[in-house]
């Protein structure tokens, strides 16, 4: 079900990964004052916004968990802001390094977008731990919902209020992250943004049809008879259930 | 005519487990239902679904003539629950409980003198929770079981913590006397057996027995156990 | 299975989901035939008795058992006593001023935060709540009124505490204005915290997910706050407070408020 179409998928996202890499490195001219460096924008701006919509996304999809009470919306938002997550490793990486070059400095507080980023990203890092402490896979799955929404609508709230408090003691100094873009790294941008967006569809469908495989395969084994049988693996991911009746 | 409890095809899952399946059964106004069967079986479980604290995961349910879970605020305080926990605050005195209770319930404070005396604490129901013994707390949730009158009683091993004497005061409240619609569990046969009009036994969450309890040969309940 | 004796017409089709009106027996609104007892279903009390019938306990808990309240006033003391030591200063104005009071007034809250919940999940509390016939939302709303008026009496003992340790400029002549601005931030850090003290609460880590969980949700309570505050602070006269900092603690307010009342139940389910 979800593994339709995954081939196709993963060529188109190589394939615009690839022209993007080649964009940035050969055909996107060098920034004037921050030179070659510049050029880690490119993966930390866009990394930083699919982010973003992943966690915004696991909460609306957790919206869909809690009406309709199908673990399917669960599972996709579980491994939506499970991606998030790693994605958010990979924005604070490129950030800091970004920072080191341009500023000196491994981090710096007046890049308002890297701040309000860090403290999302350590409220997301209690997802897991909250999905862990819960045995039950029901209720496990409720609240891991309920946070999820929480945390989604605390991003926009977390970024504007940031934002308010840099712009007036320190002003922005890095990046252009909203228009003033010359033409060449505009484009150039755009493209690394579709083949972010990709990476991260491509990923959550790999996901998505894994859980969903293996979740399968424990029920064949259930109903093989091998029922009662605990692995004895706990795991913060949740396990959907394949219903015998379809609502 | 409805049942007050009408069950098809229950069922309940706790992740991949089974908690209850396959229960259908239907219980008539003012009959009494004992529930049997070992630790584990489901029968905490099944009165929790009844209460309309745990929703079904399949099959219907019908309580006091409506639906659960959807119609659950209609019969909402019109069934008392007496599980293992008393559902009262230890810091608080047992007048202090039932009033809380009582003001939840919309039911007046005269009723809360009357249950209380009922159950013999009315002198002690200004000492809190923690200076009673087990028995007294137990008899203070009975208060709170019956409080609001309830059309149907769900009682988890009522007797549990209770001398004779302390079993007998509370009979006419939770007991057959009362008149009221109840389901029961129970670990003894000969006891349960005696109140009961239909009896379920249930095993790893499904219904090995039901049953008229006056057909019943207690035997059979011993056999559940084992 | 064995025989299953059933008297009158069989229930309703099983079926996953909600199942179908069950087309049999009496009407829903009506009353039951022949129960004992037998009334139409009672409409029980009003979500505003239900609000003070379980203020009413939770003040009286609080008041016997002394948990939450002491613990944080006291708390507050003893860190405006470890910043004299840890800044090394007697005392402190402006910006830096307005930090460790908001912090500190974080750190103590998240105390109540904990406790919030406690005595509900371990005596039973949640279950008696579900079995009455009224709002579920009641008791949201009492939950977060007990946490604002712990907040309030925090405020009480830490603020002047502080005027007396560590603050320079005196606080009486910004009273009102640190009033008004403490109450907007203390509606925020309840709203959230009723919400994050009733998850955190049902899971094995609790004291461990409370504070991982509300701290950097707060970060904009902090933040508008401590700015609204520096200015009040100020070495010299008080600068007048930026309104974008009040807008920024309104707008957190009502979305966590609103968000908080659309998704307590789903909390109180099991």
């Amino acid at each position: 079900m979800y593994g339709k179409g995954l081939r196709a998928l993963s060529v188109t996202t190589a394939l615009v990964m690839s022209g993007a890499i080649a964009l940035v490195f050969f055909w996107a001219p060098e920034d004037a004052d921050q030179g070659f460096a510049q050029k880690i924008f490119y993966v930390h701006v866009p990394m930083a916004i699919v982010a973003l919509c992943g966690f915004v996304a696991g909460g609306l999809m957790a919206i869909a968990h809690l009406r309709t009470r199908d673990s399917r919306w669960d599972m996709r938002s579980y491994v939506a802001i499970h991606l998030s997550i790693i994605l958010g490793v990979g924005v604070l990486l490129t950030g800091s390094i970004w920072a080191r070059v341009s500023w000196g400095h491994w981090w710096v507080w007046n890049e308002p977008t890297l701040v309000s980023f860090l403290i999302i990203f350590l409220l997301y890092c209690t997802y897991q731990p909250l999905r862990f402490s819960i045995q039950d896979p029901e209720r496990q799955a409720r609240y891991a919902s309920v946070f999820a929404i929480m945390a989604g609508a605390f991003v926009p709230l977390n970024f504007i209020a940031v934002r308010l408090a840099q712009q007036y003691t320190h002003p922005r100094v890095l990046g252009n992250i909203s228009g003033n873009l010359p033409g060449k790294m505009e484009w150039t941008f755009f493209a690394s943004m579709l083949g972010m967006t990709l990476l991260f569809v491509t990923l959550w469908k790999y996901e998505m049809t894994s859980k969903h495989a293996s979740s399968q395969l424990r029920r064949l084994k259930r109903l093989l008879g091998e029922e009662g049988q605990s692995t004895g693996r706990r795991s913060a991911a949740p396990a959907p259930r394949q219903r015998a009746t379809q609502v | 005519m409805t049942g007050a409890v009408e069950l098809v095809g229950l069922e309940r899952r706790y992740g991949e487990r089974i908690a209850l399946a396959d229960v259908t059964l239907t219980l008539e106004h003012g009959a009494t239902l004992v529930v049997f069967g070992p630790n584990g079986a489901g029968k905490s479980t099944l009165l929790r679904v009844l209460a309309g604290l745990l929703r079904p995961h399949d099959g219907s349910l019908r309580v006091l003539g409506h639906t659960m879970p959807e119609e659950d605020w209609a019969v909402r305080g019109r069934i008392g629950l007496l599980g293992h926990d008393p559902l009262l605050y230890r810091d608080l005195t047992g007048r202090e409980n039932l009033r809380y209770h009582a003001r939840l319930h919309g039911v007046d404070d005269g009723r809360i003198d009357e249950v209380l005396e009922a159950v013999g604490m009315d002198r002690r129901a200004d000492e809190p929770l923690r200076s009673l013994s087990r028995g007294m707390v137990q008899r203070l949730a009975v208060c709170r079981a019956v409080l609001q009158d309830p059309d149907l009683l769900l009682l988890d091993e009522p007797r549990a913590n209770l001398d004779p004497a302390a079993g007998d005061l509370v009979e006419p409240l939770i007991g057959r006397a009362s008149g009221r619609t109840r389901v029961v569990t129970s670990h003894d046969p000969a006891g349960g057996l005696a109140e009961a009009d239909l009896v379920l036994g249930l095993r790893g969450g499904r219904p090995e027995l039901l049953e008229w309890a006056e057909d019943l040969d207690p035997a059979r309940i011993t056999e559940l156990y084992t | 299975m064995s025989s299953a004796p059933q008297d009158g017409p069989p229930a309703g089709p099983s079926q996953g989901g909600p199942p179908a009106r069950a087309s049999q027996g009496g009407p829903a609104a009506g009353p039951p035939p022949g129960g004992p007892g037998a009334g139409a279903s009672r409409r029980g009390p009003s979500t505003g008795t239900a609000v003070l019938a379980i203020l009413r306990k939770e003040v009286r808990v609080e008041l016997r058992t002394l948990e939450s309240v002491p613990a944080m006033c006291l708390f507050s003391v003893t860190t405006f006593v470890l910043f004299h030591f840890a800044l090394d200063r007697d005392s402190v104005n402006g910006d830096l001023a307005s930090g460790i009071l908001w912090v500190t007034l974080l750190f103590s809250g998240v105390l109540a935060i904990n406790r919030l919940f406690v005595a509900d999940e371990e005596q039973g509390g949640f279950d008696g709540f579900l079995l009455a016939p009224v709002d579920r939302s009641a008791l949201l709303i009492a939950k977060f009124l007990t946490l604002l008026g712990f907040l309030v009496v925090l405020e009480i003992v830490a603020v002047p505490a502080f005027g007396l340790l560590l603050l320079e400029p005196s606080v009486g002549r910004v009273v009102l204005r640190l009033i008004g601005i403490l109450l907007l931030a203390d509606v925020g850090i309840a709203a959230v915290g009723t919400l994050v003290a009733a998850l955190a609460v049902r899971t094995r880590a609790r004291d461990l997910l409370g504070p991982l969980l509300a701290l950097p949700l707060l970060v904009p309570v902090v933040i508008g706050g401590a700015r609204a505050c520096a200015p009040l602070f100020a070495a010299g006269h008080p600068a007048s407070v930026p309104v974008r900092w009040l807008e920024t603690l309104g707008l957190y307010d009502l979305v966590f408020g609103l968000l908080a009342y659309a998704v307590f139940d789903f909390l109180l389910e099991d």
